[in-house]
C-alpha cells in the first residue's frame, strides 16, 4: 500500500501533498519537512530507494523517490509494493502530467495543483494503483476538464 | 471597502512574491479573512474557487479546518466544478476524528446512484480515501451495484474501493467475495488490476477466502501467459513489457496462493520458469517482473531445479551496475536468507564486497544480510570483515553493526579467546554504541575463562591506558583490573611483550578514571569499587587507596558518597573481615536471577557498618513528585530508575529465570493495563532461600498497526518496601506483534508488608503520545506474604 505521495522542489518548498493515511496536521508538515531532509542528503547516482524516516510508518515502510530537473517525487510504500514497479509508476505520473500539461514543468504544478491532485487520482486511489493507461487516464480529464469548461465557469 | 477577492493563480503569485515568511503569512493571513467572509455571504458560484485557494495554503501549512463545512456544500452541489473541488477537500481535509465527515454519506449515496460518470469517480474516489467503518457499513451495497455497472472507469474504481471497505469493516468480505470469480473474466486492465488486488486482500484476510481462490490459479497462470506471450502492445506497454503493474500483481496473489499448497504450486510451475528466462532485463518494467517471479518461485512449493534458477538470477543482478537491481537483490536474498541458507551463502564474497558500497541504503543491507549469514565455518572470516567494516562504516549503522558483531560473535565464537578478543575490537572501535547488556557480557565471559584472566585483564589494562573515554570498555576494565589485579602485576604471558605494571601505575590509572569529567556515575562506581578490592590484592600498603576512598566520602554524587562511607567503615571499623569481603568473585550464573555482584558486596558492608542508606534525592524525589505517592512522605526507589542501569542485569537473560532455581509455586501472570492494543503484563518470582526478595518482570506488548516509541515506565510502591528498577530492554515495541519490551523490578520486602504498586507509562503512538498513571489492583497475595 502506498501511504503517502509528495512532491517538492529542491528547496523543500510542497507542491503536491497527498497523504493516504491520516495523520494531524503538523505532523504532516513535519513528515514533508523530514522527508526533504533525507532526500536531500542523496547524491543522484546512488539508488531510489531510502529507509523510512522516524514519523512516517515504522520499520516496514520506505520511500522510494526520483530526481526530476527541480522536483522530487517521493512515494511512501510498505513492504508488500514491487520496489522497482513503483519507480516504474512515478514514470507513468510524470509522463502523464506531460501529456496533460504540455511539457509539464515546475510553474504548472504550482499554478495548478488542484489538477495535479485531479490527475494523480486517476493513476493512484485509496493508496492502491488504479489505472497505469496513460491514454485512458489522459482522455479521463480530458472529458472531465470538457465538463467543467460547459457549466460556464472555468478553473478559478 | 471591499476588495475584489483573488483567483487562485494571483493568490499564487502574491505567495511567491512574498520575500520573507512573515510576509507570506501576512499574505496568506489577509485572504484567509477573504475565504472566511465569502463563506459566510459570497457568492456561491464562486465558492469552489475560495476552496481552491484554501487548498493551497492547507499544503503550505496553514490552518484550513473552516473550509470543512464549505466542502459539504460544494459536494452537494448540482455542478460538477463544484463537486470536483468539494470532493478534494473532503479528502484532504475531512477525516474520521471529525463528527462532519459523516455528513457527507448521504451526498456520496446520491451521487454513487444518480451521478453521471465523472461523478461516481469521485464520489468513489473520496469514500476509498477517507471512508470510515460506518460510511462503509452505510455505502456497501451501492459499491456492490456499481461492480457490475457497465462502464469500466466506474467499475475499476469500485472495486478499489471495495479492498478499502474490507480493510475498515472486514465483515464486508462476504459482500464482496462473490463478484470476484466474474470480474477475473474480463479484459480490461484497469478492471483486471483492481480484482487481482481485491482477491489479495480477501486471501491475506481469511484462509478460508484463500482455500476458495485456488481455483483461479489456472485462469490467473492464463491471464499472466496472455501478458507475457503477447510481446509489445501500445496501450499498455511500459518499456515493451505488457502492462507489467498487473503482472506483477498476478505474481504476488499467484505467491500466497501457491504457498504450502502442492497442487497450486505444481500449475504455476512452468509458468514461472517461462517468466523466468523469457522476461527482457533490460529496463527497469521487466526486472519488475523478473523479481517478483524469483520471490514467488522462492515462497511456493517450486521444483529444486527451478529454486536454484531463481538463486542464481538473484545473485546475477547483485552485480547489476544498476544501484536500484542491486538493493533489490540485497533485499530479496534477505528474505531468502532463512529458508534457504546454503543457496544465498553461495552469494556470501558478493554480499561482502557490498559492504564497500558508498550508498549508505546499499551498505546497511549489505549488513543486514552479511550478519545473517555468518555460520560456524565463517565466522572467523567474516567477522574479520565486519570489524573492518565497523571502523570505516556511516555513524547510523555503528550502533546495529557492533551489536550484529557481537551478538554473531556470542552464537559462533570458535575459542574464548577469540571471543574476548572480538568483544574487546568492538569496545574500542565503537564503544559508545554497544547495549547496555554488552558490559555485563563481557564480564560474566571473562569470569568464566579462567586460564584467561590473566590475558584478559592485560589486554584491558593496556586498552584503559590508552583511552578512558569509551565507557562500556572503561567499565570492564575497570572491573578485571579490580578482579584480577594481582595477576596483572605479575606480569608474564605468552604473545603480550613481557611489560612491568607497577602498581602506582595501575592505582594512578583507576584515580584517573575516577576524576576525569568523561566518566560516567556508574562507571565511577566500578572505579571506586575496583581500587578498594586492590587493597587486598596488591603487596603494598594501602594508604592511597584509603585516601581515595575517603575523599570521595564527601563526593556529591550520592551513590559514590555512599559506596565510599562503606569502604571507608570498612578499613577502619571491619578491617579483619575485609579480605573475606574482597574476595574474587564466583562466577555468577547465567539465567539465574541477576544477583549485582556489586550490590551484594555493599549490602553485606553496610549491615555491618550499620550506616543507614543515604537517602536518594534529586531524580527519586522527581519521580515520588510525579506519581503522587502512596504513604504520603518518601516512598522508596532505591536507585534512580533508568538513569543507572545496574551493573550486572542481564535482562536478555532474565527471561530464562525460572529455569534456576525454579520457584515452588509460580505465581500467575497480571495484565494490567491495555490501550489500543498496547498491553502490559507483570510476571512474579519469589525464591524460598530469599523470601523477602520478589523479582516482577514487565512486558510491554503491541497487538496495533502503529509502532509504540519512547516508552518509558516507572514505579512507586509504599514505604516499607524497597524497589530497584532495571534498564529496559528498549523502549521501542514495533507494531503487529513486535518484539516487546521488558523491564525488571526488583523489590525487597523483609517485613512481609502488602504490595501495593502504582506505574506510570508515558509512550508515542499512532503519533500521539500518551500518559497513564494507575495502581496495580489484584496483586496476587503470594508476591508478599
Amino acid at each position: 500500500m502506498i501511504q503517502a505521495i509528495l512532491v517538492f522542489n529542491n528547496h523543500g518548498k510542497p507542491r503536491l501533498v497527498r497523504f493516504y493515511q491520516r495523520f494531524p496536521e503538523e505532523i504532516q508538515q513535519q513528515i514533508v519537512r523530514e522527508t526533504f531532509h533525507l532526500v536531500l542528503k542523496r547524491d543522484d547516482n546512488i539508488c531510489n530507494f531510502l529507509e523510512g524516516g522516524s514519523l512516517i510508518g515504522g520499520s516496514d515502510y520506505k520511500l522510494i523517490y526520483r530526481h526530476y530537473a527541480t522536483l522530487y517525487f517521493v512515494f511512501c510504500v510498505d513492504s508488500s509494493e514491487s520496489e522497482l514497479g513503483i519507480l516504474d509508476l512515478i514514470q507513468v505520473f510524470v509522463e502523464t502530467l506531460d501529456k496533460c500539461f504540455e511539457n509539464v514543468c515546475e510553474l504548472d504544478l504550482i499554478f495548478h495543483m488542484d489538477k495535479v491532485h485531479y490527475i494523480l487520482q486517476e493513476v493512484v486511489m485509496g493508496g492502491m494503483v488504479l489505472e497505469t493507461n496513460m491514454n485512458e487516464i489522459v482522455a479521463q480529464i480530458e472529458a472531465q476538464n470538457r465538463l467543467e469548461k460547459s457549466e460556464g465557469q472555468g478553473l478559478g | 471597502m471591499v476588495v475584489p477577492s483573488l483567483k487562485l493563480q494571483d493568490l499564487i503569485e502574491e505567495i511567491r512574491g512574498a520575500r520573507t515568511q512573515a510576509q507570506e503569512r501576512e499574505v496568506i493571513q489577509k485572504e484567509c479573512a477573504h475565504i472566511r467572509a465569502s463563506f459566510r455571504d459570497g457568492d456561491p458560484m464562486l465558492r469552489h474557487q475560495q476552496l481552491a485557494k484554501l487548498l493551497y495554503v492547507h499544503m503550505l501549512g496553514y490552518p484550513a479546518h473552516f473550509g470543512q463545512m464549505e466542502c459539504l456544500k460544494l459536494i452537494a452541489s448540482s455542478r460538477f466544478t463544484d463537486k470536483r473541488v468539494g470532493y478534494l477537500g473532503a479528502m484532504l481535509l475531512l477525516d474520521e476524528r471529525h463528527d462532519a465527515h459523516l455528513l457527507i454519506t448521504n451526498s456520496i449515496k446520491n451521487d454513487l446512484s444518480q451521478g453521471i460518470q465523472p461523478v461516481q469517480g469521485l464520489a468513489l474516489c473520496t469514500l476509498s480515501t477517507m471512508g470510515s467503518a460506518e460510511m462503509c457499513r452505510d455505502l456497501a451495497t451501492e459499491v456492490e451495484k456499481l461492480l457490475l455497472q457497465p462502464s469500466p472507469y466506474v467499475r475499476k474504481k469500485a472495486i478499489l474501493t471495495a479492498v478499502h471497505m474490507i480493510r475498515k469493516v472486514p465483515e464486508l468480505s462476504n459482500v464482496f467475495l462473490p463478484p470476484c470469480a466474474k470480474l477475473l473474466h474480463e479484459r480490461h486492465h484497469g478492471i483486471l488490476l483492481g480484482t487481482v488486488t481485491l482477491i489479495t486482500e480477501l486471501c491475506e484476510r481469511s484462509p478460508e477466502a484463500l482455500r476458495h481462490f485456488r481455483k483461479v490459479v489456472p485462469q490467473l497462470a492464463q491471464i499472466l501467459q496472455t501478458l507475457v506471450t503477447t510481446g509489445y502492445s501500445t496501450e499498455h506497454s511500459i518499456s515493451g513489457v505488457n502492462d507489467p503493474f498487473l503482472q506483477v500483481q498476478i505474481l504476488h496473489l499467484l505467491r500466497i496462493l501457491g504457498r504450502n499448497h502442492e497442487e497450486s504450486s505444481e500449475t504455476m510451475n512452468d509458468l514461472l520458469a517461462q517468466v523466468a528466462t523469457n522476461t527482457d532485463t533490460s529496463r527497469n518494467a521487466g526486472n519488475a517482473v523478473l523479481f517478483e517471479t524469483v520471490l514467488t518461485i522462492m515462497d511456493i512449493r517450486s521444483t529444486a531445479g527451478l529454486r536454484v534458477l531463481a538463486v542464481n538470477i538473484l545473485g546475477r543482478f547483485l552485480h547489476n551496475s544498476d544501484r536500484n537491481i542491486r538493493y533489490v537483490a540485497l533485499t530479496s536474498l534477505l528474505r531468502l536468507v532463512q529458508s534457504d541458507h546454503s543457496a544465498v551463502q553461495r552469494h556470501r564474497p558478493t554480499v561482502v564486497e557490498c559492504l564497500q558500497e558508498t550508498d549508505a541504503s546499499l551498505s546497511r543491507r549489505a549488513l543486514e544480510l552479511s550478519l545473517a549469514l555468518v555460520n560456524g565455518s565463517n565466522v572467523r572470516a567474516m567477522m574479520q570483515e565486519l570489524q573492518a567494516f565497523l571502523e570505516s562504516c556511516p555513524p547510523d549503522l555503528r550502533a546495529d553493526c557492533a551489536s550484529g558483531i557481537l551478538l554473531a560473535a556470542e552464537r559462533f565464537a570458535p575459542t574464548k579467546r577469540w571471543h574476548i578478543d572480538t568483544i574487546l575490537h568492538v569496545l574500542t572501535t565503537a564503544g559508545t554504541h554497544v547495549r547496555d547488556d554488552a558490559v555485563a557480557n563481557l564480564t560474566q565471559l571473562i569470569g568464566g575463562a579462567q586460564e584467561l584472566h590473566a590475558y584478559s585483564v592485560r589486554r584491558l589494562y593496556n586498552a584503559l591506558a590508552e583511552d578512558i573515554s569509551q565507557q562500556p570498555l572503561v567499565q570492564v576494565a575497570a572491573w578485571c583490573i579490580g578482579e584480577y589485579g594481582d595477576l596483572l602485576l605479575e606480569g608474564n604471558f605468552e604473545e603480550i611483550e613481557p611489560l612491568q605494571v607497577e602498581e602506582e601505575e595501575v592505582l594512578a590509572l583507576l584515580e584517573k578514571v575516577l576524576q576525569s569529567h568523561m566518566s560516567l556515575p556508574a562507571t565511577r562506581g566500578y572505579a571506586l569499587t575496583a581500587l578498594m578490592k586492590l587493597s587486598t590484592r596488591l603487596r603494598g600498603d594501602n594508604n592511597r587507596i584509603r585516601q581515595v576512598v575517603s575523599i570521595y566520602g564527601s563526593c556529591l554524587d550520592m551513590e559514590l558518597q555512599q559506596r565510599a562511607v562503606e569502604y571507608d567503615t570498612l578499613f577502619r571499623k571491619y578491617d579483619h573481615m575485609r579480605a573475606a569481603i574482597l574476595e574474587k568473585m564466583p562466577l555468577v550464573e547465567r539465567g539465574g536471577p541477576q544477583v549485582d555482584e556489586e550490590a551484594k558486596e555493599r549490602k553485606e558492608a553496610a549491615q555491618l557498618s550499620e550506616v543507614a542508606p543515604a537517602p536518594t534525592e534529586s531524580q527519586a524525589s522527581q519521580l515520588l513528585d510525579l506519581l503522587d505517592l502512596l504513604d504520603g512522605a518518601s516512598g522508596n526507589a532505591q536507585h534512580p530508575p533508568l538513569l543507572d542501569p545496574s551493573p550486572g542485569g542481564a535482562l536478555v537473560h532474565l527471561l530464562d529465570l525460572p529455569c534456576a532455581p525454579p520457584p515452588p509455586a509460580p505465581i500467575p501472570d497480571l495484565k494490567v493495563f491495555e490501550r489500543e492494543g498496547v498491553q502490559l503484563n507483570l510476571s512474579f518470582i519469589r525464591s524460598p532461600e530469599n523470601p523477602a526478595l520478589l523479582l516482577i518482570i514487565i512486558t510491554a506488548t503491541n497487538s496495533s498497526e502503529s509502532d509504540v516509541t519512547h516508552f518509558i515506565c516507572q514505579a512507586a510502591v509504599p514505604k516499607s518496601l524497597q524497589l530497584q528498577l532495571q534498564a529496559p530492554s528498549g523502549n521501542t515495541v514495533p507494531a503487529r506483534g513486535g518484539l516487546p519490551i521488558t523491564q525488571l523490578f526488583r523489590i525487597l520486602n523483609p517485613n512481609k508488608a502488602p504490595l501495593r504498586l502504582k506505574l506510570r507509562l508515558t509512550y508515542n503512538h499512532f503519533g500521539q503520545s500518551v500518559q497513564e498513571i494507575f495502581e496495580v489492583n489484584n496483586l496476587p497475595v503470594e508476591s508478599w506474604q
